[in-house]
């Protein structure tokens, strides 16, 4: 039986042609990879720094190393994989700014999953109860949350701006759904696809 | 229950001895092996295993009136993680030991006497080359694996590199590329231990006293880097041994220093000091990039790579397979690295079975499944 795919997997899985050369920052259990290994035929591998999530990558026959991200990509050499992913691990990183130039360095394209703190809900609860926001896709407390670097689909847009990294496209996610408009107040999740040469 | 055997294996026998990496001859060469579990009808399912300075060939099952089963029981077996239901698996004595392959220890048939010193050196290379010959001898063409730890991982390593056509998958654990400053300062420690004990003689020490004090002292040496300073904490921290307080002269007062004694006693038994002396300098002298940088050395592998570090393991620190891992990657080998957080020390992978069990199967499962 095979579970759902996740919209936010389905999307990466739109974006990457077959039997490209993926490599996926914090690749967590290694569902996206294992994904793009089965449905698209590409040759993937993965850096995560959790040993239980790793068991679960050899278990699901994805390659992957143990490690920190965040200190650098220093074993790839330029431009080695087509894609480079950083689906929902941009948050919990020490470095985004390093990080995410070091995938640019190393991967041709660079797909990035964010989720985005400033939308609606997360608005409301900070004006309204005066708190710091607790949603579906943000389910943490601020003293327990992994999430250290907080930013909005516009914070990152501008964030590319400023680094002369080029965004090819953009997408979001409200819930499980695909949106087009006013995206920074309603989406949970932004996937953007980058390139810097 | 069935027991298990040991079988032997000879071959250079002359002229057809075999030229040793530095350029001596040596034959006829008897390796000491184990087999466990069923060769397929096309030879695919078998993995050789690669054990450490001090094993043997007895990696699983029982001999016959044996109390405790072969050294790594715990990873192979019905089930186990090397699953000899599915994989036959093999495991040989290195030559230079003296656990029923040819070493020091060995008559010389020119002689008929024991080699001694007069046993050339032989190198990493050399008793990797060996066990090839076993390989082809079982109608082995490629082997589904090889895999070792510390020495054995050095092996595998070799294996790959000499014979990429020969090994679908590779697991290298808690091993090296090279022998550094500090492994050979180590090794030559437990040398000098040997070598300054009266009755070592030079090497010619057989049918006469064995040159026990200075293989206590080595094996002395050995255990404590292969454990951790936490692991050694945790077993003894600063018991007494049946005192209530410290004797205040040199007879022992901590159990630490019993477990030492006992356990380098209980070496000289087991081992032969000569073939402690060939096979710890094999270690030293094991560089694998000496020809040049790692990145260009392995760039003939051919297999796919599981290389598992442990935390506290000080001997074989996990940056040297950090650097492996970097040059097969740039060799576009397939890699996968993990550093398992542990206290065992160097000895994690004689005693880390659950994580280990789990890498390792998975890995396997996965070995030929896709062109990946």
């Amino acid at each position: 039986m095979e579970n759902a795919i996740r919209p936010d997997h389905k999307m990466i899985l739109e974006i990457v042609e077959h039997g490209s050369r993926v490599l996926d920052l914090g690749c967590g259990d290694g569902e996206l990879l294992s994904l793009l290994k089965t449905k698209k035929s590409c040759r993937v591998t993965g850096i995560e720094i959790s040993e239980e999530a790793i068991f679960k990558c050899l278990e699901r026959g994805v390659t992957v190393s143990q490690g920190d991200i965040d200190s650098g990509l220093t074993d790839y050499s330029d431009k080695r994989f087509d894609y480079v992913v950083l689906n929902e691990s941009l948050q919990e990183v020490l470095n985004p700014e390093r990080v995410i130039l070091e995938a640019c360095r190393v991967g041709k394209k660079v797909i990035v999953g964010i989720p985005n703190f400033c939308n609606i809900s997360a608005r409301l609860q900070v004006f309204f109860k005066g708190r710091v926001p607790v949603t579906k896709w943000l389910p943490y407390k601020w003293y327990n949350t992994p999430n250290i670097r907080f930013l909005s689909l516009k914070d990152f847009r501008y964030f590319c701006q400023d680094k002369g990294i080029e965004i090819l496209k953009e997408r979001a996610l409200n819930q499980d759904k695909e949106i087009f408009v006013r995206t920074n107040l309603f989406a949970f999740v932004g996937i953007f696809l980058l390139k810097k040469d | 229950m069935d027991y298990v055997e040991t079988k032997y294996f000879t071959f250079g026998n002359p002229p057809d001895e075999l030229t040793l990496k530095s350029g001596v001859k040596l034959g006829p060469i008897t390796l000491a092996y184990e087999t466990y579990g069923t060769l397929n009808a096309d030879q695919s399912n078998a993995i050789l295993i690669f054990h450490a300075l001090t094993g043997d060939a007895h990696a699983a099952g029982y001999h016959p009136d044996a109390k405790s089963p072969g050294w790594w029981d715990a990873m192979i077996g019905p089930g186990r993680a090397f699953d000899t239901n599915k994989y036959f698996m093999i495991c040989a004595n290195v030559i230079g030991s003296c656990k029923g392959s040819t070493g020091p220890s060995s008559t010389d048939p020119k002689t008929n006497k024991p080699y001694g010193l007069s046993f050339p050196v032989v190198t990493i290379e050399d008793m990797t080359v060996a066990q090839k010959y076993l390989i082809d001898h079982l109608g082995i063409k490629k082997l589904f694996a090889c895999a070792g730890g510390s020495m054995g991982g050095l092996m595998a390593l070799k294996w790959a590199v000499l014979f990429p056509e020969a090994a679908q998958s590779v697991i290298l654990i808690a091993t090296n590329y090279r022998h550094t400053a500090q492994q050979i300062a180590l090794h030559e420690v437990a040398r000098q231990a040997i070598m300054s004990d009266p009755d070592w003689q030079g090497g010619d020490y057989y049918g006469k006293s064995l040159p026990a004090r200075g293989m206590a002292v080595s094996r002395m040496i050995g255990h404590i880097t292969y454990m951790s300073e936490k692991s050694m904490d945790a077993k003894f921290g600063r018991k007494l041994i049946a005192k209530e307080k410290l004797g205040y002269d040199f007879s022992h007062d901590f159990e630490v220093e019993n477990y030492l004694k006992y356990r380098g006693d209980s070496f000289v038994q087991r081992f032969d000091a000569n073939s402690y002396l060939y096979l710890s300098k094999a270690l030293d002298y094991f560089d694998l990039a000496e020809d040049g940088d790692i990145t260009a050395v392995l760039k003939n592998v051919k297999a796919k790579v599981l290389i598992i570090t442990f935390t506290s393991d000080w001997l074989y620190p996990s940056y040297q397979s950090k650097q492996m891992v970097k040059a097969f990657k740039a060799n576009d080998v397939e890699v996968s690295f993990v550093e398992l957080d542990t206290d065992y020390g160097h000895d994690s992978f004689l005693v880390e079975i659950e994580s280990q069990s789990k890498l390792v199967r998975h890995f396997l499962d996965n070995v030929g499944k896709d062109g990946n």
